[in-house]
């Protein structure tokens, strides 16, 4: 019943328009050298997932056609999927980038960290990732989080100052104002860099396939021995699934997210193909981190207490 | 499902972005404006919903507190109040849109800057029952020296006034000649009531009376522009590109974002602060050469000459540069808790370039519940606004605020802790002219440009 009374043009048809996919990768590409510029030791979180796959494209196109003035830093949970590993080394190996790995498994093994009873070794990241960032004098850490992943999340700054204890205090952080990143710290306070911050989890998936990105296979559709926990499909592994009430069963599924195996879920899905995929992302009714990660189920605000403590 | 083929339909065929921020006091109900916008949009996928309706129950409350869908932290969910600026994502079948959720108290000012400071619309919430107070006056105020292109005046709570049209009238009227004095271009106000959703997404059943836009109508047709002509041409250097390789052994190209207009394949340039000339040998858009670049790519520039160019350094058009000075006058927002004081030394970060300075002078502090002036307040504190003369130790091509978002605006930096102090915006404060009150003092320098 209600009509407006001023009808207004769209102007995407401006030939001084950039596409949404444009806008993003601009801004991060922007971001990418401004910690170039600024920081003396930043470092990539890689972990192989879409997001830090996306991270290291974005920066290869920033500094091209010289090379990323960068290493990488992979924080190995030890319950690994093969194909991300396998993944891992290839990229590498391919760009001659150098890459730090720290290692949960030998964080419990010297006895430095305990195992949680339920077998989850994403909490436990904390404390290799925060040391291997003082070790070796990281003062920019990129990440690939996105604002839209959670609620805590929401409120990240795509600068963020930590302290000597990586710690993150959301009540505390630095106004962000126009694209004014302020990266200023102390001796031995990071900052968390986060280029992909205004990206959506479909921002990603389309610009994976614009760009003809190459990923890790548990991304698309494949059949697997899974078991049912806590509503998820989970993969059977060496880290302590399935109990024996926990019937596995072979099912045709992909993997939304890649993290640790005990806790990252997999979707029923027949998707094979990037175009599949999108197709069943912007259909989908569960957020990324609701339909496939445990950790974050633990409490309301399990994101913001891991953040604080210095998680990602 | 339909809902889910419309939204399949609309995530992938919005190819426009569009970024804007909310403003309003505690109890105007932004954040359930908000909430009801992703809801009504179907931006809210089942399991937030669903962790929505479990806290909401938790609570003891009836219905999902739509609220909850943006306060994430801990604090804000006990206090029912947000605190920090959040970031949402949505999208219909016309636009996408990232949503800088502001909160509305007093002592968050510095956060609905943070906010209107990359936003291209700020929507002002008003409570129907309340009309136009001075928290509206404030936003409005902020969405006019940040210059948000455009403003929409949601007036909210509607159904509490029985909808009748002249309460909307009243408040519109009032809203519009006040924001209209400040300079503000485009003001479109909207009667809604975000509990019902009156407006919001879907038009309303109680307003037969009124034929505008419903918010989110408004928000996927308001023209964003793109006319870039005009515009004065800027390119802040960010990182030299050297790859000294055998396949690239003499590549230097300067990797930066142009900040403004277009730059072209053989246009003449010079180097700001240093004066040097040269022409644009070849721009690269990350990888692919290309004859013309525009705001905001990120792009790099290869000159025909080489000569001394680094991280910090401003490329315009030979025949549009802009001054360069040691001296800038800008009005401030205050973000830090410590204060900002006359003689201070401080850090000033324009663009690429960060340079030592001195705050030689605070002439004047605003009083933004009714724009009053006043003269000599020797410091600002956390969330005030007020003109400064600063003293850089190195000249900064510095472009009016009104020109230029991007290359007229600054921070102040703490150099003892890296503290960001201020958000700086060169040039005249507001964009219209305004009688100076009486009081103020004879020295012209001193008082506001209104």
């Amino acid at each position: 019943m209600t009509t407006s009374v001023n009808v207004v043009t769209e102007t995407s048809d401006s030939p001084y328009a950039l596409t949404h996919l444009d806008a993003l990768e601009s801004e991060a590409v922007h971001i990418f050298r401004e910690v170039a510029g600024e920081f003396e030791r930043p470092v990539i979180l890689f972990s192989g997932g879409k997001d830090s796959i996306v991270m290291l494209h974005l920066a290869l196109k920033a500094f091209a056609p010289a090379a990323i003035p960068f290493s990488l830093l992979h924080v190995d949970t030890g319950h690994n999927f093969p194909e991300v590993i396998e993944y891992r080394d290839r990229t590498v190996a391919e760009h001659g980038l150098r890459l730090h790995v720290a290692s949960v498994q030998e964080y419990i093994d010297a006895g430095k960290l305990r195992e949680r009873p339920d077998g989850t070794r994403n909490p436990l990241q904390t404390v290799p990732l925060t040391e291997a960032i003082q070790q070796h004098r990281f003062d920019a850490v990129f990440g690939g989080g996105r604002r839209d992943e959670e609620k805590a999340r929401a409120k990240e700054r795509v600068f963020s100052l930590r302290d000597e204890f990586s710690q993150w205090d959301p009540r505390r952080q630095r106004p962000e104002l126009w694209q004014l990143y302020n990266g200023r710290h102390a001796p031995g306070e990071h900052v968390r860099v986060f280029p992909l911050s205004n990206w959506t989890e479909l921002d990603v998936w389309q610009y994976i396939q614009r760009e003809q990105i190459e990923l890790p296979e548990i991304y698309f559709a494949h059949e697997r021995d899974v078991f049912a926990r806590s509503g998820m499909w989970l993969t059977a592994g060496e880290w302590g699934g399935p109990k024996d009430t926990e019937p596995v069963e072979k099912r045709l599924i992909r993997y939304r997210t890649v993290g640790d195996m005990s806790c990252t879920g997999a979707v029923d899905s027949e998707a094979t193909t990037l175009d599949a995929v999108i197709a069943e992302i912007a259909a989908s009714r569960l957020t990324e981190r609701g339909a496939t990660r445990a950790d974050d189920k633990l409490s309301e605000a399990a994101m913001e207490d891991r953040k604080r403590e210095g998680y990602f | 499902m339909t809902s889910t083929t419309e939204q399949l339909t609309a995530q992938l065929s919005a190819t426009t972005l569009l970024r804007f921020a909310t403003a309003g006091s505690v109890d105007d109900g932004k954040s359930t404006l908000v909430g009801r916008l992703l809801h009504d949009s179907k931006s809210v996928l089942a399991d937030q919903l669903e962790a929505v309706e479990h806290a909401s129950r938790s609570r003891g409350q009836e219905a999902p507190d739509l609220a909850l869908l943006t306060d994430g932290l801990r604090a804000e969910r006990e206090q029912g109040i947000t605190i920090d600026v959040a970031y949402r994502y949505f999208a219909t079948p016309r636009r996408r849109f990232i949503l800088a959720d502001t909160p509305g108290h007093v002592q968050y000012t510095r956060n609905m800057v943070t906010g209107a400071s990359t936003a291209e619309l700020t929507v002002v919430l008003v409570d129907a029952r309340n009309g136009v107070v001075e928290q509206t006056r404030r936003h409005a105020a902020i969405a006019a020296l940040l210059r948000v292109p455009h403003v929409v005046l949601a007036v909210n709570k509607m159904d509490l006034v029985d909808y009748a049209e002249p309460v909307f009238a009243k408040i519109a009227e009032e809203f519009t000649a006040y924001a209209s004095e400040l300079g503000v271009p485009e003001i479109t106000a909207i009667p809604i009531s975000a509990l019902v959703g009156d407006n919001v997404v879907d038009p309303s059943a109680h307003m037969d009376w009124y034929g505008g836009p419903t918010v989110l109508e408004h928000l996927e047709t308001v023209p964003v522009s793109h006319d870039l002509t005009s515009c004065h041409a800027r390119f802040p250097v960010q990182y030299v590109i050297r790859p000294q390789t055998a396949e690239h052994p003499d590549y230097r190209g300067y990797a930066g974002q142009i900040a403004a207009g277009t730059f072209r394949v053989g246009e003449s340039v010079t180097v700001l602060p240093s004066g040097r000339t040269s022409k644009i040998a070849g721009i690269d858009l990350l990888g692919t050469p290309v004859d013309v670049a525009w705001t905001p790519q990120s792009v790099t520039l290869l000159l025909e000459d080489d000569i001394d160019v680094s991280r910090g350094d401003l490329v315009v058009p030979s025949d549009d540069a802009p001054a360069t000075s040691q001296d800038v006058e800008a009005t401030v927002c205050h973000v830090a808790d410590q204060p900002l004081t006359v003689g201070q030394r401080v850090l000033l970060k324009h663009t690429t370039r960060t340079v030592k300075a001195i705050v030689k002078d605070i002439p004047s502090k605003l009083t933004l519940d009714d724009l009053s002036q006043h003269p000599a307040p020797g410091q600002l504190v956390a969330n005030d606004i007020g003109r400064v003369k600063v003293r850089t130790a190195e000249p900064l091509a510095l472009d009016s605020y009104a020109h230029s978002r991007r290359t007229g605006s600054f921070l102040l930096i703490d150099p003892a802790d890296g503290t960001t102090l201020a958000a700086g915006m060169a040039g005249d404060a507001f964009a219209t002219a305004k009688a100076a009150p009486a009081e103020q003092s004879a020295d012209d320098d001193a008082a506001w440009d209104f």
